[in-house]
């Protein structure tokens, strides 16, 4: 598959909410191909008609009764843990 | 004086019961080992000193009451960051849950609690379990035992280390794609993956949802049993456990061994074990899916990491950036600032491979050759009871040698079809390499389900060897 550059790493890290900063982005380019051109091997298996496998349980829709079950967790503790939190809300950045 | 060293938990329980030594005094023993050996081996995050020894206290009462106590009861373990244990700090080795106070604990940590087994130690990892050396960790790495520069591989390598160094009796892993088998090979423990979803995956901090297992590392096939009988079993509050219905083997067993061209090989070859014959032995060619399998995993895994990392936004637990004016730069920059280098790789890297338009060349494809590598592998089980293979071509590398990642994802080219087929593996010690000394590792694979199967073909391959008795001795 075709090579990958710096704007493509640059889309990426944006769909990935993770900020890469200037100096790096050469190499991770870098790293980033080495790892697709060993990956793109499966270009060669030839999967033509065979279903995709996502889990190997087989297990399909697990329901359970329809009861309240009180949690083994109080709010307030993982409220707690909340970098920041105001009237028992999490409380972020303005969104725009 | 009695012996408390490389304890197995049967050996230490009778020692509990006939009053040769209290749970106290076992504790303390191996609180001691960690702050004599952990400077130099480095596996241990976080000790729970306190705790440790008032559950050790509790126990020793229970003895002198008279009472009956189980087999785990009163026997020291360590467990991966990736494990919840209410009220522990637990850090999956990441700076971005440096102070994450586990508010509950996973299922395997409550069951051992509830058979009396004390967590003594959290031990250290590749940082959110992404790595084959534990040099990922965002804290420090681990040394392995056996030789302090070299790694005890990952990236349960902190687990494996510290069993290895007899920090602990027992300790908790997890593994995706060999981060059990992988470190316990290098270390010259024994590790076991059971079969997908037959240990809940309730509290534990999730990697790739259709591939993480959980299992023990200890020092027997024996004392991996004793500790699987008390993780595994259906979890109502992980949906994808399941409930095997687990068969002891029958009586003769026909395994088949896949050459990879180290002294495994010819160790097998001049090997007499009861009640298994090694039927057949091929190239591991011949098996047709270890490079697929190294493929298709690196596609698939980044992808489910990237989803399920999504949850480290700074927005209800872990770090979260100062430097932000908005909510989604409050994302940006607190994952910027706080995943290490591996895990943003694979971030980024299933991003891509889920990104609209290449889905279909990637993700999708890379399902259907899971498709084809499980069919495989049953295949070949269907033939044979198990399958017999090395852990690792090579013994532990030294630390700093794969800096390059794909290097790196290369020393799991035995242990990640396993994750993708979802069949149990166990990885014992195996003999050691000629020119390093260092321990080999051996894998039995059996069919999901068939993880008391291996579990009894891993003992009697113990009984009738003695390599899983051997030490690293520690250089102090």
């Amino acid at each position: 598959m075709s090579k990958i550059s710096i704007s493509d790493i640059e889309k990426v890290a944006n769909l990935a909410r993770i900020e890469i900063s200037q100096d790096r982005l050469d190499s991770i380019c870098l790293e980033f191909n080495s790892i697709l051109e060993f990956v793109d091997t499966i270009e060669n298996a030839d999967t033509g008609g065979i279903i995709p496998t996502s889990q190997v349980t087989g297990i399909n829709g697990v329901s359970r009764e329809d009861k309240v079950t009180k949690s083994q967790v109080a709010p307030e503790d993982l409220l707690a843990l909340a970098p920041e939190t105001q009237d028992g809300y999490v409380k972020v950045r303005k969104v725009l | 004086m009695v012996d408390l060293n490389y304890l197995s938990i049967d050996a230490a329980h009778d020692m509990l019961v006939s009053g040769k030594v209290t749970a106290e005094d076992l504790v303390k023993f191996h609180l001691d080992k960690i702050k004599k050996l952990n400077p130099k081996v480095r596996s241990v995050i976080t000790i729970d000193e306190k705790s440790a020894i008032d559950k050790a206290k509790a126990v020793d009462t229970k003895i002198s009451e008279g009472k009956q106590i189980g087999l785990l009861e009163g026997i020291p373990y360590t467990a991966k960051e990736m494990f919840m244990a209410k009220g522990t700090k637990t850090t999956a080795a990441s700076k971005i849950l440096e102070d994450f106070i586990a508010p509950y604990s996973a299922t395997a940590i409550r069951k051992l609690d509830e058979a009396g087994a004390i967590l003594i130690a959290k031990v250290n990892q590749d940082e959110f379990a992404h790595g084959g050396s534990t040099e990922n960790s965002a804290y420090h790495p681990t040394h392995n035992p056996w030789d302090l520069d070299r790694v005890p591989g990952g990236s349960s390598g902190g687990s494996a280390a510290a069993v290895a160094a007899d920090m602990g009796i027992f300790s908790l892993g997890t593994d995706t794609g060999g981060s059990i088998r992988q470190p316990a090979a290098f270390c010259g423990v024994t590790g076991f993956k059971p079969s997908y979803g037959a240990v809940s995956r309730y509290g534990v901090i999730s990697m790739a949802s259709s591939f993480d297992c959980i299992g023990p590392i200890s020092r027997s096939a024996k004392d991996t049993e004793i500790v699987f009988d008390a993780i595994s079993g259906l979890d109502p509050r992980d949906s994808t456990s399941v409930d095997y219905k687990l068969d002891k083997p029958k009586e003769q067993l026909k395994a088949i061994y896949y050459e990879v061209g180290n002294e495994v090989d010819s160790l097998i070859n001049n090997q007499n074990f009861n009640h298994l014959e090694v039927a057949s032995t091929k190239p591991i060619k011949e098996l047709g899916v270890t490079e697929e399998s190294l493929a298709a995993y690196y596609i698939l895994v980044p992808s489910e990491i990237s989803s399920n990392l999504e949850r480290y936004d700074g927005v209800r637990y872990g770090a979260r950036t100062q430097n932000s004016s908005n909510l989604n730069e409050t994302y940006t920059k607190t994952r910027g600032e706080f995943f290490g280098p591996e895990v943003k790789r694979r971030n980024l890297l299933g991003a891509y491979t889920l990104s609209a338009g290449y889905y279909d060349a990637y993700y999708k494809k890379a399902m259907q050759l899971r498709t084809m590598i499980k069919n495989r592998v049953n295949e070949v089980l269907d033939e044979y009871d198990v399958i017999l293979v090395p852990t690792t071509i090579e013994p532990a590398f030294k630390i700093g040698s794969k800096a390059d990642p794909v290097e790196m994802y290369k020393t799991d080219v035995l242990t990640v079809f396993a994750n993708l087929a979802g069949v149990p593996s166990i990885s014992i010690p195996f003999g050691f390499d000629e020119s390093s000394g260092l321990p080999l590792g051996l894998q039995i694979i059996g069919k999901q389900g068939d993880d008391k199967k291996i579990l009894e073909i891993a003992k009697t391959i113990q009984d009738a060897t003695d390599y899983h008795k051997k030490v690293g001795e520690i250089k102090l």
